[in-house]
């Protein structure tokens, strides 16, 4: 239903240069705002005239949103961070490799030289019913097109759909959740923590949003603790076009050894449901056992139950099953880093 | 101010989805607006009860009547029980995340639903074939119990008609109940089906977009109906002179003063003037 038309709706730009007066700015217009971070997301939303904001908060002059800072033992990201610097930074490449690895993976480098990690994890589901403009429920309405006996499901949730079948797709999102990341999040009455797995929202719980920001709140920074610091990460991307492209599945895992034994783990698929999905039962299977093909094949089996699948999806439960086993074992396609 | 919230078919058509958020405040307001109202007249109110004389009498007279007399048996209890922690469940799972608490909502929703479904159903055949019928329900026969309690409210002396089992106020917020409450529940049944459950299959196509936008809106309208009408209810069950009703429908009896105090025994017959049905013999109550 929805046609490009390249001219994007009328609406009052904002360009604030302090986090302050853009939380302002979302305070005073609420839901009639769009924040604009790379653009990536929501130039597709408004050259689709899909959503006609009244205004557009623009975060690309906010320099405190920029720039990654070493913080506690840890690093803290600006949410306006592109990716490509995410990738390049020495920190990041050596401490926590799985987050370069994921955002590495991210589209093409034109689009991680303008998308921001901020964006790419705030980003909205790639649901062509919803971002077609269907009046689905997601978008106000009362049914899921895509989860009808007809519908076009290939990409859409295993877990935990709850009348809502999209499913996040950013890659970064997971590899966040793996290293124990958190969340800044700036609203008008001040600043509040999210430990990333908290900071997506499945439909169940609000099924227009895919995260717990507010309109009148922002990402500001994500902290990555020294937690989970050189562990040994893995990180592998299914998707169509090996070009660039949206995953299929991804996983993210980070693993600290214990003697010659798995000691704590943290797992993480996404793509799979609206939320990135950490399997703490592998996690809890794994630990103290040897990483070994019968623990990956084991783990493997244990990811994909409670796995409910579409007409179109159901490649997703061996794809889900697969990855985890080599994200404990190994592959020759992706490797551990550490 | 939106009464109602439009999205277009996939056919480009325009289609109702759901009632505003709007009403819900609406209604809330006017609930609350209500129990405000209500409660600041009756502190000023003249409302005439039988005179305590006149009670006495009566009670002097009916000595035959037993002391304890049974206004809602057990099986009338708890279906009244059950349906009013369904009822609560699925106004806080409806509406908390409409003011902004945020919870998966939705299986206890449908859950609460189905009881209150299957409350309804034990009702309505419990009602038609064991209790009277008739005695709920308003009609043409009690305009002269309206005047006469009018009256009353102010301030007149008025002999006329006492109610029978249920005051003319329980008969109208019955029949307000009835009217939403399958309005809520049929509608429910069918979104219920577009919704995974272990129950069956789910079928979004079960009815056409044009019908699954009727069937929201309604469903909506009857639950912020709902939101009034409960708070009304609450209102009038912690209110002090009320209270001997909430009291009946816990223990299940009322004492023969309170009988003889509230209600017409002609229109309401116990122990033994209680006409029989179904061919079994009524004991006191059971009207």
């Amino acid at each position: 239903m929805a046609v490009i038309r390249d001219v994007i709706p009328v609406f009052e730009l904002y360009q604030p240069t302090t986090i302050d007066d853009a939380v302002r700015l979302l305070d005073q217009h609420g839901a009639d705002a769009l924040v604009l971070a790379g653009g990536l997301d929501s130039m597709d939303w408004l050259k689709d005239r899909l959503k006609k904001p009244r205004v557009v908060v623009d975060l690309g002059q906010i320099k405190e949103l920029k720039g990654i800072r070493e913080a506690n033992g840890g690093i803290e990201i600006g949410a306006m961070t592109p990716l490509t610097e995410v990738v390049k930074h020495p920190i990041v490449r050596e401490k926590y490799s799985l987050l370069m690895q994921a955002a590495e993976l991210v589209a093409s480098p034109q689009i991680r030289n303008q998308g921001t990690i901020g964006g790419n994890v705030s980003q909205d589901t790639r649901c062509w019913y919803y971002r077609g403009g269907w009046s689905c429920y997601r978008a106000g309405g009362n049914i899921c097109y895509a989860d009808t006996p007809t519908a076009i499901n290939r990409e859409h949730a295993i877990f935990d759909a709850d009348r809502c079948v999209a499913v996040n797709p950013s890659d970064t999102a997971p590899a966040l959740v793996a290293l124990d990341a958190q969340m800044v999040i700036r609203g008008p009455r001040g600043e509040r923590v999210v430990n990333a797995e908290d900071y997506w929202i499945g439909p169940g719980i609000d099924i227009t949003r895919m995260n717990v920001l507010q309109p009148n709140e922002l990402l500001t920074a994500i902290r990555i603790p020294a937690t989970m610091a050189g562990a040994q990460f893995y990180f592998e991307k299914v998707r169509d076009r090996q070009v660039w492209d949206f995953p299929l599945v991804n996983v993210a895992s980070a693993i600290k050894p214990n003697g010659g034994n798995i000691g704590e783990a943290r797992l993480v698929v996404n793509a799979v449901s609206a939320t990135p999905k950490r399997l703490r039962s592998v996690e809890a299977f794994i630990a103290g056992k040897p990483r070994n093909e019968e623990t990956a094949n084991a783990a493997g089996q244990m990811a994909v139950q409670g796995a409910q699948v579409l007409r179109h999806n159901g490649y997703k439960v061996p794809l889900v099953r697969n990855l985890v086993k080599r994200a404990i074992r190994g592959s020759e396609g992706g490797s551990w880093t550490s | 101010m939106d009464f109602l919230r439009y999205g277009r078919s996939p056919w480009g058509e325009t289609i109702a989805q759901h009632v505003s958020w709007n009403l819900f405040w609406a209604s809330l307001f006017a609930g609350i607006l209500f129990f405000l109202a209500h409660a600041a007249y009756m502190l000023f109110s003249a409302h005439r009860k039988r005179a305590a004389a006149e009670t006495d009498a009566l009670e002097a007279s009916r000595r035959d009547l037993p002391a304890k007399i049974e206004r809602h048996n057990l099986s009338a209890r708890l279906f009244h029980w059950v349906m009013a922690a369904s009822m609560f469940v699925l106004l806080f799972t409806a509406f908390l995340p409409v003011v902004g608490v945020k919870f998966a909502w939705v299986q206890w929703h449908w859950i609460a639903g189905l009881v209150l479904t299957a409350s309804i159903v034990f009702h309505i055949i419990h009602a038609t074939f064991f209790l009277d019928f008739w005695s709920i329900w308003v009609g043409p026969k009690d305009i002269p119990e309206f005047k006469a309690e009018m009256l009353r409210e102010f301030g007149h002396d008025v002999p006329g008609p006492k109610p029978g089992k249920y005051p003319l106020g329980n008969r109208l917020y019955h029949l307000a109940i009835v009217v939403t409450g399958l309005a809520v529940t049929t509608t429910g049944l069918f979104m219920l089906k577009a919704v995974r459950t272990p129950m069956f299959v789910r079928d979004p196509y079960f009815i056409s977009e044009n019908w699954r936008g009727f069937t929201y809106v309604t469903h909506g309208l009857a639950g912020v109906g709902l939101v009034g009408l409960v708070i009304a209810h609450v209102y009038f069950a912690v209110r002090p002179e009320k209270w001997w009703i909430t009291k009946s429908m816990i223990l299940g009896w009322i004492t023969r003063r309170q009988y003889l105090e509230h209600h017409e025994p002609s229109r309401w017959r116990v122990g033994a003037a209680a006409p029989s049905t179904g061919g079994a013999p009524k004991t006191a109550g059971q009207a």
